[in-house]
């Protein structure tokens, strides 16, 4: 990983370098104006969350049913990263609502959604922190049971919305917004991908000074 | 599946919890009737060894062997052959003497559960409180009720932590040659204890603990309490400067 | 698959004694759901008339509200003299515990639905016999998935610090497809000409939510609560 490392490092800051002067030169769209732009934002971060979900789930499963200490740390990890872009969906996703529909908050199918799952990982946090020892375990079956959520979730959600009158403006890309969004997405996937792994380094070494601290008293 | 053991090997067992050590190398080996007493000052780690012993914790490493099982693999089968008589008592307060009985013999699933329960209420000297719920006892009663339990299912592993919490002399010395019977039964027995005088005589073997770590008990005869002394006294030096001392022998 | 059912039985049955005993946490529990409906009352009631919906979504609030006091509270008993791992060393596989536990669960959040329902009808005109079938199915789809998430949950913090703050914590977000689920089916079912297909629709989804959330606990069990 750590040969891959500085050749991701030095991508990730060109692309997000230039990735102003791409969004900018993107089209201006008709209805939404110059707020549209969120849209290079709040997508990519909506992949990631649901991207880092599966991570953190996937992960805890392996940590518990394989008892790997490292898979617990991919998932503390990802964890942290689902919060971490579900803040910059629900931080983008208002902004464009009062453009779109007026309000803040529209309780919008796919920004509820995101919320509802942002919110079991917050939780997932939270017992990490504050449950004491051997709550990785519980975080874990919370991460588990987080990511079998998500389709219940969406559907119930869903449904749940389309008793009332439909106000949701179907997106869908110009020509000449795709290549900026694309290159977007990447852009996001490479710096979580920095983000996660860099996180998880930490953790590593955390662990490597429990274990010096260990060996020091043994 | 049954899973009979008749021998008890602890294979250099270690158990932290974040950063603090409970359990430091320990490795012992018990075999079928012997008892075994586990003697240490205040957290020195009895509680932890017991609750591996008891599968109930898993060590960070090491191994524990019972006979040619081990926890993870024969997991219900083995948990069958063991006893476990916790600090905590393990009884329901709401329920009688008998039903708190009742329920863990049809839990293990004992046949004949009434006629067992019976014989262990008279064992424990509370048949004619048995049908009291258990809140209203004192703890030298509770404490009887609780051993009874863990022998319910006739263990082949007995493990007991401070056994002789709340026992009048009586009951104290009743629990002493109700060991021993099980001592002759083919049962391994390991306690842990503070109370040397009433195990003095009761104990084959002696394993002390302090700060995680089993301390070498002197071979020599003589009292209980004098071995115990001399034995903390002789480790004394090297647990005022573990690191300086042990660090060039590795 | 016998001995399993056996050791799930007995432990229901031990904690229906208990339960009978002392009479606690049906009592405690039933007079909260009392009062958490009271309090919706004067929040949704206007003029005399309820809001269109409310009474379905005060019944499913209620229930997940004193199931959580029925979680809590089971599992703090077994927590009391450490009876859990008396239970955690019996000799058989260990979801059957958890099943054993789970329907002690559900037989206590049945008794609180059964004064529930008929106060909802009362206090807010819900129509609670129009489709009683359905109501009962509802019930009991939404009421098993939110028990078998929580048995496990509650279960797992009997160990945790803050175990009181963290179930609720936990498990509301996990449940709340359940609750969303549950109400949209109530409300529907409440309206003047009940909608079934859409109670229908909702049901599904509960109990396709149970089949895998209840999967997911046995499966998950047995390595959580081992330390």
């Amino acid at each position: 990983m750590t040969r891959i490392f500085v050749p991701l490092v030095l991508i990730a800051m060109v692309l997000f370098a230039s990735a102003p002067l791409v969004v900018a030169n993107a089209p201006v769209e008709q209805t939404m104006g110059l707020v549209q732009k969120i849209f290079y934002y709040h997508v990519p971060s909506a992949m990631l969350l649901f991207v880092s979900a599966f991570v953190c789930g996937i992960a805890s499963a392996v940590f518990l049913f394989r008892r790997s200490a490292a898979a617990d740390r991919v998932a503390l990890a990802a964890g942290e990263l689902v919060v971490l872009f579900g803040l910059i969906v629900l931080v983008t996703g208002p902004i464009w609502a009062r453009k779109a529909w007026g309000v803040w908050w529209e309780w919008d199918a796919r920004l509820t959604s995101s919320l509802l799952l942002w919110m079991i990982f917050v939780a997932y946090l939270m017992v990490r922190r504050f449950g004491g020892p051997g709550s990785e375990k519980l975080a874990g079956a919370m991460a588990l049971f987080g990511m079998a959520n998500v389709p219940f979730v969406y559907v119930s959600v869903n449904y749940w919305r389309t008793l009332h009158p439909k106000t949701s403006v179907v997106m869908t890309l110009a020509p000449g917004m795709r290549g900026a969004f694309w290159f977007c997405v990447a852009a996001f996937a490479i710096l979580y991908l920095l983000l996660l792994t860099l996180r998880k380094r930490l953790e590593d070494q955390q662990a490597m000074v429990e274990q010096l601290y260990l060996a020091v008293e043994e | 599946m049954e899973c009979d053991f008749d021998r008890l090997v602890v294979d250099d067992v270690s158990r932290h919890f974040g950063r603090r050590r409970a359990l430091t190398r320990v490795s012992l080996t018990c075999g079928a009737g012997t008892i075994l007493g586990l003697l240490g000052p205040n957290g020195a780690g009895k509680s932890t060894l017991l609750a591996i012993l008891s599968t109930l914790l898993a060590p960070t490493s090491g191994q524990v062997r019972y006979g040619t099982f081990d926890a993870r693999s024969a997991g219900p089968g083995l948990r069958g052959r063991l006893g476990l008589l916790g600090h905590d008592l393990y009884l329901y307060p709401e329920l009688t003497a008998r039903e708190n009985l009742e329920f863990f013999a049809r839990l293990y699933g004992l046949r004949h559960p009434r006629e067992r329960v019976g014989r262990a209420l008279a064992h424990a000297g509370l048949a004619d409180r048995a049908d009291d719920a258990v809140s209203g006892f004192s703890r030298g009663m509770r404490q009887r009720l609780a051993l009874e339990r863990a022998l319910l299912h006739g263990p082949r592993l007995l493990l007991l932590d401070e056994p002789f919490t709340g026992l009048d002399d009586a009951s104290g010395h009743a629990l002493v040659s109700r060991l021993r019977g099980l001592r002759d039964e083919g049962a391994i027995v390991i306690a842990a204890t503070h109370d040397l005088d009433l195990a003095e005589g009761l104990l084959d073997d002696v394993a002390i603990l302090r700060d995680g770590r089993l301390l070498a008990v002197p071979r020599a005869s003589g009292p209980l309490r004098e071995r115990y002394r001399e034995t903390l006294l002789a480790a004394a030096p090297a647990a005022a400067a573990p690191a300086a001392r042990e660090e060039p022998a590795r | 698959m016998k001995q399993f059912l056996r050791v799930a039985w007995v432990v229901m049955r031990k904690d229906l004694t208990v339960e009978m005993r002392s009479r606690e946490i049906v009592y405690t529990t039933v007079f909260f759901a009392a009062s958490c409906v009271l309090v919706f009352a004067f929040a949704l009631v206007r003029e005399g008339r309820p809001l269109e919906d409310a009474s379905a979504g005060i019944l499913w609030i209620a229930i997940a509200f004193a199931g959580t006091l029925a979680l809590g509270r089971t599992f703090e008993r077994e927590r009391h003299t450490e009876t859990l791992r008396a239970l955690m060393l019996a000799p058989s596989d260990r979801p059957a515990i958890y099943v054993g536990k789970l329907l002690g669960v559900l037989v206590l959040m049945a008794i609180v639905e059964a004064v529930l329902v008929p106060m909802v009808g009362l206090l807010f005109h819900a129509p609670v016999l129009a489709r009683p079938l359905w109501l009962a199915a509802l019930l009991a789809a939404g009421t098993l998935g939110f028990a078998s998430v929580g048995t496990l949950f509650a279960a797992m913090l009997v160990r945790a610090r803050s175990r009181d703050v963290l179930l609720p914590v936990l498990l509301y977000p996990i449940t709340i497809p359940v609750i969303i689920a549950g109400v949209r089916g109530t409300a529907a079912i409440f309206q003047a000409t009940p909608d079934e297909p859409m109670a229908r629709f909702w049901a599904a989804l509960l109990v396709f939510f149970d089949v895998v959330f209840v999967t997911l606990s046995l499966w998950t069990f047995e390595p959580l609560m081992t330390e």
